[in-house]
């Protein structure tokens, strides 16, 4: 008993202060890429080809990147001998449609807005969880659960991980959704009372991810599911899941 | 010895085809059944070629060997050699090869078959299948998943009981199959490193190394040995990252809160010591065959030395909270009981098996990169239990701790290694071998080069494929209650498996 006393004074209080200080992320971390295209000569396509998932198109005004297929890889930025591209510290990162996550140099991402009138009455103050993994390497889980811990503290916010989909509000999917997992998936949902919102994490689940290809994988949650919040990343960092969920709910913005 | 038959390979060796002579598959056969050897790989290709990759740990040597069957049949190694059973199934799923006599065959991953016309089960349902049964009047089935109850990843578990008493669990798996070992043929391409890293996220550093150190064998790469260093620092944050994470759940599930929640907690900050270093907490793009694609500076392992020693306090002293708990031990000692014959007989690798006695680590038995000169003592435990799988976390813990307390002190003055260049050309016509110490066990990478030095086929083997069979060992005779526990101590990869 003392020992636990003890132990406990020694491990302190460790709940991140956020959202009312953001964490300061390593400086080698990967956020929301920057689009320079004042150097960009004409007619290159370095970074469109160096990109593994064709993340990257490229029109007249530069290269566009969607943040949905993106793996935040580096692999353009190493590329381009002008340093048109640059990833930012930026965290936030997530959207309400999956089109807002396609960048481009002269627009700014639109970050998720809050949901409705109704359905913020209705989750406003209590949203539960129900998360899939359909497919995947389980990196996005993890940083999903890492949310439950005392240092996210994500019951804080209203914000619940449960263990049946009755008693869940959003159905959290990770992975690209693979062929096996379809059914599952579809029964969960369909398990899960009405209304209620579909949230995909990472870009295996925006879009099918590294395995976009594929033929074992279904291309993302959108393919069976109609999805309210995307959240990028490969994995995404924990503080732009929650980033993303607590704008959903409008406790940020 | 019958297993001279069999070719002499280093860890990270590529060998020219010519140099690994095909057997007569009577000779081949009797390599991998008289040898008393651990099998870390049995594979075959479209062309009905089929390699083995057979482990003396103790004495430390490699050997593979290669056959091609002419009939897609032959006789099972299975009832002779437990641990090839998993494999053969595998086998028959993916190219239609049918071991006769095999006593449990079945799918393993719930695809179509990569040869067309070829295949033995058509329009495959995940975990629509017999499974084993104990009859009676007073036994029961109990059905768990798919999707389960917390934030985890998708299998399907068949228990039968009577009562709290589990008798026999049967595990189906092949939910999060994506087609990876697929998808890296006709490689390398850029998303190779991709696949590697992402064959179990949390394992990103053992599978990527393992993937680099394949191409590096097969282009005749050298890396310079302070890559192969900070390369070490990488797979032994993730070990921490891993360790602390699982002895938090451990503690979680058997109800011990402090420790659950401080490792949760400390968990984040190997993850984020990792991420300090290069950008991604699962150390993703951190490696690259040749070296790394982000070396460390000076001033960064200043930093991160002195980070290093306040995470391990803080994990020493969670964890030792939880050592000093009668309850907890209690708890450990009397669940999830695997005998090391049965061990040995399964081919369990990593965790599951040092904790029944058996010295099973790659840094250890074959060694690479940097562990032959900076070895690290793996954690060894006796009893088999949960207790045993914790203690050998702990243990590793340690270990992994005093690498790299060393290495950030002795990287601390010397100059950053060049960036590797991107281009590879492997050798044609040729067999890498690949291993590494992941934190779960033995990662193994292979590949056959065809005569463009193409990938003709890679293989993957996670440890968790050698091990989900031990959560089943370690389940019967003990009380259902206690699967969250006992699979909590394994704590296998889902997605390593179905790959």
């Amino acid at each position: 008993m003392l020992q636990t006393l003890l132990s406990r004074w020694h491990q302190g209080h460790r709940t991140l202060p956020y959202p009312k200080e953001i964490p300061v992320l390593p400086e080698r971390f990967r956020g929301l890429p920057r689009i320079d295209t004042t150097t960009c000569p004409e007619r290159c396509h370095v970074c469109a080809e160096a990109c593994p998932t064709e993340a990257i198109e490229l029109d007249e005004k530069g290269p566009e990147i969607d943040l949905g297929r993106c793996l935040f890889c580096d692999q353009c930025v190493e590329a381009c001998p002008k340093g048109a591209i640059t990833f930012t510290r930026d965290h936030r990162l997530t959207t309400r449609e999956r089109d807002h996550l396609v960048l481009s140099p002269d627009r700014e991402l639109e970050l998720a807005a809050q949901l409705d009138s109704e359905m913020m009455r209705l989750f406003g103050r209590s949203l539960k969880l129900r998360v899939v993994s359909a497919g995947g390497c389980n990196g996005c889980e993890v940083d999903v659960n890492v949310l439950g811990t005392l240092a996210w503290d994500l019951g804080r916010f209203g914000i619940q991980v449960v263990a049946a989909p009755r008693h869940a509000d959003a159905v959290v999917v990770c992975g690209p959704v693979t062929a096996n997992m379809e059914l599952a998936l579809k029964k969960t949902y369909e398990a899960t009372p009405d209304p209620k919102l579909v949230i995909a994490v990472g870009a295996c689940a925006i879009g099918g991810g590294p395995y976009y290809r594929q033929e074992e994988q279904l291309g993302g949650a959108g393919s069976c599911l109609p999805v309210d919040l995307y959240i990028p990343g490969c994995p995404p960092h924990p503080l732009t899941i929650l980033d993303g969920l607590l704008r959903l709910l409008g406790k940020i913005n | 010895m019958s297993q001279s038959t069999f070719t002499p390979i280093r860890n990270g060796q590529a060998l020219p085809l010519k140099d690994v002579p095909e057997l007569a598959f009577a000779e081949f056969r009797e390599g991998v059944l008289q040898g008393g050897q651990r099998l870390a790989c049995l594979c075959a290709d479209a062309q009905l070629r089929v390699f083995a990759v057979l482990a003396d740990d103790e004495g430390g040597t490699l050997r593979v060997g290669r056959t091609r069957l002419h009939k897609g049949r032959y006789a099972s190694f299975t009832p002779r050699c437990p641990q090839a059973h998993l494999f053969e199934r595998e086998m028959a799923e993916q190219y239609g090869i049918v071991p006769e006599g095999h006593p449990w065959l079945k799918p393993v991953r719930y695809h179509r078959p990569w040869t067309d016309g070829r295949g033995i089960w058509k329009d495959l349902e995940p975990a629509v299948t017999d499974f084993f049964r104990v009859e009676g009047a007073e036994i029961h089935e109990v059905a768990v998943g798919p999707v389960h109850a917390g934030v985890i990843e998708p299998g399907h578990f068949r228990f039968q009981c009577h009562g709290e008493m589990v008798f026999h669990l049967e595990i189906a798996l092949g939910y999060q199959h994506r087609g990876l070992e697929r998808a890296l043929e006709g490689g390398p391409h850029p998303l190779s490193l991709k696949f590697a890293e992402t064959a179990a996220g949390d394992t990103s550093i053992g599978h990527g190394w393992a993937h680099c150190q394949l191409l590096e064998g097969l282009a005749g790469l050298q890396v310079p040995a302070r890559s192969q260093r900070v390369r070490g620092i990488a797979l032994e944050l993730e070990r921490c990252a891993n360790h602390t994470g699982d002895l938090g759940a451990l503690a979680g599930d058997v109800g011990f809160l402090p420790t659950a929640s401080f490792c949760g907690r400390i968990r984040g900050d190997w993850l984020n010591m990792t991420a300090e270093l290069c950008g991604s907490r699962l150390g993703r793009d951190w490696l690259r065959p040749g070296g790394l694609r982000l070396d460390l500076e000076p001033e960064m392992i200043q930093a991160l030395a002195a980070r290093l020693e306040r995470t391990w306090t803080d994990t020493a002293n969670a964890l030792e909270l939880l050592w000093n708990s009668a309850s907890v031990l209690n708890r450990f000692e009397a669940a999830g009981f695997v005998e090391p014959a049965q061990a040995r007989e399964a081919g369990l690798v990593g965790i599951a098996a040092r904790a029944c006695g058996l010295e099973r680590d790659v840094r250890r038995n074959h060694p690479y990169g940097p562990y032959g000169t900076h070895p690290v003592a793996p954690g060894m435990a006796e009893s088999g239990n949960v207790h045993a799988r914790a203690w050998v976390r702990w243990e590793d813990l340690q270990a992994s701790h005093r690498y790299l307390a060393e290495a950030f002190e002795a990287l601390a003055d010397t100059a950053a290694d060049p960036k590797p260049a991107g281009r590879l050309v492997l050798a044609p016509d040729s067999l890498g071998v690949s291993l590494t110490e992941g934190w779960r066990g033995e990662v193994l990478h292979l590949a056959v080069t065809d005569a463009q030095g193409h990938f003709a086929r890679y293989k993957i083997v996670d440890p968790s494929f050698h091990n989900w069979f031990g959560l089943a060992l370690a389940l019967r005779g003990e009380q259902i209650s206690d699967f969250p526990l006992c699979n909590k101590s394994f704590n296998l990869s889902y997605c390593g498996h179905d790959l």
